[in-house]
């Protein structure tokens, strides 16, 4: 984003002051941009999302509002948007009118960083990985403003669960990004990305056996740190009601849960980058080389090749994501606080220190073959869980001695 | 000491294997038919259809089975049903002038047709009677003004009875038409006066 503004304004030739009024007005567009689409994920996902909820429940899920209930989430967000914004007596009302953006802010600041395919990223900060994990930690802050200024004992409990399950799972998500880290040697995300390969066994995720340890732990900090079931406890209905969300209603209820789904996006790009080859086009080895190479259409076309790729792989994971929401039930709280520091943390630790250790054997005179052997191999089990997962579902079916039906839409 | 270290080992298999068969689970639910019927509009069969025999839907009446016998308004614990019977003084012959069924009152426990001795009260499987006024609830099998001679069974033979899941009450479903009667005609129902006190009308 940056060299194309850059072309574009020497094509301008702006004078300075000119020029400071065009970066500000660039920033603008770019950040329009990156909303625009950050509301229509946000939107589309709970669309998909409840679809696939009904399915997965023997249900149909909303088809009514347009073609195949496809508008319903302009639906219910035009109704939150005119419903009243009820502010309860007794709450701490700065505090409590404050939080929903704080939460948005936290989540949607993650997207400057978040790349979208080869060199498609809003700020392509040296930093990527660190400002991420960092900026969405304000989403705690917002949680728990809301949960204390609303005066009531469930928001008060959901907003301090919160508190505490996501500053417990920063950290074994953060040993699994240095375990990826090590093997990058650089924190930029586009960088990170150009380090792995279009193949599986290019991943990093396949790179040595900590690293598909940590992807694992990765995958489930990232779902406990965005509050996602099975770790959405501040949430709780049966215990807790809605949680911080409980005092909440309009326009600022919908704030929280653009937060969240909006947060989808950012844990599956995230996982796709770090350990799911990113934008990297199977068979293309060097795709900086190759884009550099070419000029005018072609450059246009390999990059949205490489959105193309980025956006399957990330939308797949959205898939798992809410295929694991509607599978496994809530975990209590101190099973929760037991799965981070018992299990995450010193598996954590082992997977930083061991793929430290990995890079030093690949470097050494066998370490080539050996690394290459390890890949495969590692590889060639993800496939056979795969395939042992499709036979189990294929029993599954089976055993619901129901014909087999498949239809997308209802 | 050996076997906490045990547990915790077999605690991380078991959650990769219960997560693993939990996806499976729910992923060949996304191969199943929905079990939703989609009522009123996108169904495939007619609702009646889809109905359990015994279903007990709004009253229906054959009045050309009626005997006159006055049995389902006894037996009515709330009194929905209004039946009246003249007797032509020259022939001898009975007509059933009045046969009126008030279905916002019935809470269908099947009295009436469980006693009716020729099978002409029954149940139909009608139930879709949402309505603007509830005057309109009120059916009259017998139009204002009509006279129906009673049946008279035959020794010996079976009463035909009513065909079943042949709704007759069909032909009287105009819930949206204009109320059939003046309000005020209809007798037995609960009406509200200006003074908020619920008063019986007395049947005349």
């Amino acid at each position: 984003m940056k060299e194309l503004f850059f072309e574009l304004s020497q094509s301008w030739q702006l004078e300075p002051l000119e020029m400071t009024g065009a970066i500000a007005l660039w920033l603008v567009v770019v950040s329009a941009i990156v909303l625009s689409f950050v509301a229509t994920f946000a939107g589309v996902t709970s669309w998909v999302e409840r679809r696939v909820a009904g399915r997965m429940m023997s249900r149909i899920g909303p088809n009514r509002v347009g073609p195949q209930g496809f508008l319903q989430w302009m639906a219910d967000g035009l109704k939150c948007f005119l419903k009243e914004d009820v502010i309860p007596n007794e709450v701490d009302k700065p505090l409590f009118r404050f939080a929903p953006y704080l939460v948005f802010t936290g989540t949607f600041a993650a997207f400057a960083a978040l790349p979208f395919g080869y060199g498609i990223v809003a700020a392509d900060l040296n930093i990527g990985i660190f400002y991420v994990t960092a900026i969405t930690a304000l989403v705690v802050i917002g949680i728990l403003m809301a949960g204390w200024s609303s005066n009531n004992k469930w928001s008060l409990l959901g907003g301090v669960r919160s508190a505490a399950q996501i500053v417990s799972y920063e950290i074994p998500s953060g040993l699994a990004i240095l375990s990826v880290v090590v093997l990058a040697g650089t924190l930029n995300l586009q960088a990170i990305i150009a380090g792995q390969g279009g193949f599986p066994w290019d991943w990093y995720i396949f790179n040595n056996p900590f690293t598909l340890m940590a992807f694992f732990i990765f995958f489930a900090s990232i779902l406990a740190e965005g509050n996602r079931t099975p770790f959405d406890l501040p949430e709780a209905e049966s215990e807790l009601v809605a949680g911080y969300l409980t005092e909440y209603s309009g326009m600022r209820f919908v704030f929280f849960f653009f937060g969240e789904w909006a947060n989808l996006w950012v844990m599956s790009a995230l996982i796709t980058t770090l350990f799911l080859g990113g934008w990297q086009i199977p068979g293309v080895a060097d795709l900086a080389g190759v884009v550099a190479g070419v000029q005018g259409a072609a450059k246009t076309l390999w990059i949205l090749l490489s959105v193309v790729v980025f956006f399957a792989k990330t939308l797949v994971l959205v898939f798992v994501v809410i295929w694991i929401r509607w599978t496994l039930p809530r975990l209590r709280v101190d099973q929760l606080m037991v799965m981070c520091w018992k299990y995450f943390v010193p598996f954590g630790f082992l997977c930083m220190m061991g793929s430290a250790l990995f890079v030093l054997i690949a470097q050494s005179p066998l370490g080539e073959t050996v690394h290459l052997v390890v890949r495969l191999a590692l590889t060639g089990l993800g496939g056979l869980v795969l395939l042992l997962f499709v036979r189990r579902t294929i029993l599954n079916v089976r055993e619901l001695q129901d014909p087999f039906y498949f239809k997308v839409l209802e | 000491m050996s076997s906490t270290v045990f547990d915790y080992f077999t605690n991380i298999r078991n959650a990769f294997t219960s997560i693993f068969h939990g996806l499976a689970v729910t992923f060949s639910y996304l191969f199943r038919k929905p079990t939703t019927i989609q009522y009123p509009d996108r169904i495939d069969t007619p609702v009646q259809q889809m109905l359990p025999p015994l279903f007990r839907g709004i009253l229906e009446v054959d009045v050309g089975l009626c005997i006159g016998c006055n049995l389902c308004e006894k037996t009515c614990p709330l009194g929905c049903l209004r039946t009246a019977v003249v007797r032509d003084p020259e022939t001898n012959q009975r007509y059933i002038t009045r046969f009126d069924v008030d279905i916002s009152k019935c809470m269908v426990c099947g009295l009436c047709s469980e006693n009716c001795p020729t099978g002409a009260v029954r149940h139909s499987t009608e139930f879709e009677a949402s309505t603007a006024n509830m005057v309109n609830l009120v059916i009259r099998y017998v139009k204002p003004g009509e006279r129906i001679p009673v049946h008279k069974p035959v020794k010996g033979e079976e009463s035909p009875g009513l065909p079943q899941n042949e709704p007759i009450a069909r032909a009287h479903k105009e819930w949206d038409e204009p109320p059939p009667v003046d309000p005020d005609q209809v007798r037995g129902r609960v009406r509200w006066k200006n003074d908020g006190a619920p008063e019986e009308e007395q049947s005349s």
